[in-house]
């Protein structure tokens, strides 16, 4: 489903962000990457999302090359992926709600849809009872599982999730584990990065490991080696 | 399509309210320049109407004196007639002369009185002529000279004739529309660049002030008219606020000077207002929105790269 095909990425000519990357992830996997930081994660997701063009090679997405594609076609394509970050990126002045049904506007989706699928998402993650609250009412793992509610509420075919946990206490922690794990139980690719060795070694799953812009491993079922 | 478009007008009202302050700024520098705009149209129509009225009220007098035989007077009227410049030439008799300047002073006992202690007509017959064009009247006024013939007694036939008193009106007023209109284009034109650089301004301000907003937008997909739509709202509801605005202080004001220069220049600048309200209107608030629109154009391609 995603092809990464010899992709490099350098700054300024020296830095060194990607090398020579080429990896794989098939529909309905659970792929996480990790590596200190600077090993090139986050600069591996950007590339997914669009928001940065590799110095060398291609991504595709399916059969489309994701650096093609016309500035205008850009969103519809984003549009097929739902991203969770480190810091949540709620809109303050907005409720739980309100946030997740932002992106389904943003998304010009109709306004009984919104009414139907929102609720849907807050109860996949189990905020049922925290609808109305604003962020700074709700703990940092409630933040994050109303950005992960709102990644999901459009129903992408991917979830890129760039340090969902990096902010949160373990408990928090694993309850946006396994709020991730049972979306992708639900077929949806989940492609996530962490330095959380609890994490992966709780989730028995794909594990990419990068080291100064290179992939160092690619295990099946991996663990946290480094 | 239609949900996407009440949500960009929603968004763009909550933008102008988020920054009232900023946005009342904008609306205000705005405001400024189309009323600017508004009044010198108003002072462009007023001078124009006076300069047609005094153009139109040009023509060559010539007052005989008041021993003239009215054959002399009906000989040159037959020639003039018949130059090919002149359109039309009156005649206006002693006798219809002096019932004008009585009818002109009814009011005034004193000057009748002198009329009345005169004894007789002191009013000449004169000849008003009218030519195709006002350039024309030079020639005319070459003609009449030409025909200055003296008469028994060594008194001249025609006693004066004003043509250059007017002339000069003309002139005069044709230089003031000038000054004017200059002076107003060059006011306009640092109003135009104000409002322009105010309101580009206020919308780069808003764009900052959502920042979050877009970026999560952008995350989701939102497509790029969705995002810059409200931005580009903003600059237009300026414009036409401020144009309404405009609009609605020129409105005591043009009521209140409106019978000035009915007494003044014989137009009365309130009723061309009311009568003409939907040029005005589609001017003043036009131009509002163009600015409006191209300014935060200019802001959003500037500082909202989707």
């Amino acid at each position: 489903m995603i092809y990464f095909e010899n992709v490099s990425k350098h700054y300024n000519g020296n830095s060194v962000a990607l090398e020579d990357v080429t990896f794989q992830v098939d529909p309905k996997e659970f792929v996480s990457i990790v590596g200190h930081s600077g090993a090139g994660k986050t600069s591996l997701l950007r590339m997914l999302i669009a928001e940065d063009r590799p110095s060398a090679g291609q991504v595709f997405f399916e059969s489309l090359d994701i650096h093609k594609i016309p500035r205008a076609k850009l969103p519809k394509y984003r549009r097929k992926i739902g991203t969770v970050f480190q810091d949540f990126k709620l809109l303050p002045h907005l409720t739980a709600y309100e946030n997740i049904a932002f992106a389904m506007e943003a998304n010009g989706r109709a306004d009984s849809e919104i009414a139907e699928n929102v609720p849907q998402a807050l109860n996949l993650v189990d905020l049922d009872n925290k609808a109305w609250n604003f962020p700074h009412e709700l703990s940092g793992g409630e933040k994050q599982r109303v950005a992960i509610a709102r990644a999901i509420v459009n129903q992408p075919d991917i979830i890129i999730a760039d340090e969902p946990t990096g902010n949160l206490d373990p408990i928090a922690t694993y309850e946006v584990v396994q709020i991730l794990r049972k979306i992708n139980d639900l077929g949806t690719t989940v492609i996530m990065t962490t330095h959380n060795k609890g994490v992966i070694d709780e989730l028995g799953r794909r594990v990419i490991t990068m080291d100064e812009g290179r992939i160092v491993r690619d295990d099946q079922e991996g663990k946290y080696v480094l | 399509m239609w949900t996407g478009f009440k949500r960009v007008v929603r968004s763009g009202f909550v933008g102008f309210w988020r920054n009232a302050f900023v946005s009342l700024a904008a609306v205000f520098v705005m405001t400024v320049t189309l009323f600017v705009i508004g009044s010198s149209m108003m002072l462009n129509q007023l001078l124009e109407v006076s300069l047609e009225n005094i153009q139109s009220r040009v023509d060559i007098n010539v007052y005989f004196n008041t021993e003239a035989e009215i054959i002399d007077v009906n000989a040159l009227q037959n020639e003039l007639e018949s130059l090919p410049e002149v359109t039309e030439v009156i005649f206006t008799s002693r006798e219809d002369a002096l019932a004008e300047f009585r009818e002109r002073h009814r009011n005034d006992e004193l000057t009748i009185q002198a009329l009345e202690e005169l004894g007789e007509n002191p009013l000449g017959a004169s000849l008003s002529i009218r030519t195709r064009d006002t350039s024309q009247y030079d020639s005319v006024a070459a003609f009449l000279e030409e025909q200055d013939t003296i008469m028994s007694g060594g008194v001249p036939l025609i006693d004066r004739v004003n043509y250059n008193r007017n002339r000069e009106a003309i002139g005069r007023l044709t230089a003031i529309i000038n000054a004017v209109e200059q002076s107003t284009l060059v006011a306009l034109v640092v109003l135009v660049i104000a409002a322009v650089l105010i309101t580009f301004n206020t919308v780069r301000l808003a764009i900052y002030t959502a920042r979050e907003e877009i970026s999560v937008m952008r995350l989701v997909g939102a497509s790029n008219m969705y995002i810059r739509g409200p931005f580009m709202l903003q600059g237009i509801m300026y414009g036409l606020i401020a144009g309404l605005l405009a609009l609605l202080i020129m409105y005591p004001i043009l009521l209140w000077i409106g019978p000035a220069t009915e007494s003044f220049f014989e137009f009365n600048l309130f009723s061309y207002f009311v009568n003409d309200f939907s040029k005005v209107f589609r001017t003043v608030v036009g131009v509002g929105v163009v600015l409006g629109f191209i300014s935060s154009t200019l802001a959003v391609s500037r500082y909202l790269r989707v």
